[in-house]
């Protein structure tokens, strides 16, 4: 059962790039190791974060939307709070939250189309409707 | 004893006839925090009538609008959100407090 989730980590200020690379593409593999799939990653770069965290005022926020199991996500999650560069992380599963945002948009397309359909057929519809209510009613 | 209760009770349903009466929100009376009588025009959702559905612990902005100054998330009496909404609003307030987007407190 493949459920999405959300993972946003935060790796300390003073690593270079190529290394959050490396840490980036060895999460990823974990979750692609383990029967997950990696929808996308995103590095939200560097920002200052709300509170010290571990002394640190800033972070590189980095966001992974995967496809996982829930024992997929334990053991990353494992990882994460392993690797001594990731100082925060939080997962959040995202699937309910999508299958209601579906079902909400899909709801707003059936709607949309009743109404925008009625320029041309509603009226010519509601027009021969209408007197052949009427016929039937009186007669 | 007894005026005080007869007293009592048409002040009591005095505003509450008043309340459906004048079409706003049960909130009027109910409401009043700091023991204000009248109430307040009736204040709209503000996801309600955008249409937001989504609120991510991401959007930190739009989050920063239902905090206040000292990082306490503001109650919905105050920002006229609705139940439900505010009940998202605080899952995602918390969480982005768990992830260093919002602080927990703010010192003066």
């Amino acid at each position: 059962m493949q459920r999405f989730y959300e993972v946003m980590f935060i790796v300390r200020p003073d690593v270079q790039d190529e290394d959050l690379d490396k840490l980036i593409a060895s999460f990823e593999a974990t979750v692609t190791n383990g029967g997950g799939a990696v929808r996308s990653t995103e590095k939200l770069g560097r920002r200052k974060l709300a509170y010290l965290v571990r002394k640190f005022s800033e972070g590189n926020y980095v966001l992974l939307t995967i496809d996982a199991d829930g024992a997929l996500v334990s053991e990353l999650e494992r990882r994460l709070r392993v690797t001594e560069q990731v100082i925060k992380f939080i997962t959040v599963r995202m699937d309910e939250e999508q299958k209601r945002l579906d079902k909400i948009k899909a709801i707003r397309a059936t709607r949309r189309k009743v109404s925008s359909e009625p320029a041309a057929a509603a009226p010519l519809a509601e027009a021969p409707e209408a007197p052949a209510e009427h016929a039937q009613a009186s007669a | 004893m007894s005026d005080e209760t007869t007293q009592k009770a048409p002040a009591a349903s005095g505003p509450r006839s008043a309340g459906p009466g004048a079409g706003a929100p049960a909130s009027g009376p109910a409401g009043a925090p700091g023991g204000r009588k009248f109430f307040r025009r009736k204040k709209v959702c503000k996801f309600c009538t955008e249409k937001i559905d989504a609120i991510s612990y991401r959007d930190v902005n739009l989050l920063k609008q239902f905090v206040a100054e000292r990082g306490k998330i503001v109650p919905r009496r105050l920002t006229g959100v609705c139940t439900t909404h505010q009940r998202r609003l605080t899952r995602a307030i918390k969480q982005a407090r768990n992830i260093a987007l919002l602080p927990f407190a703010v010192k003066y």
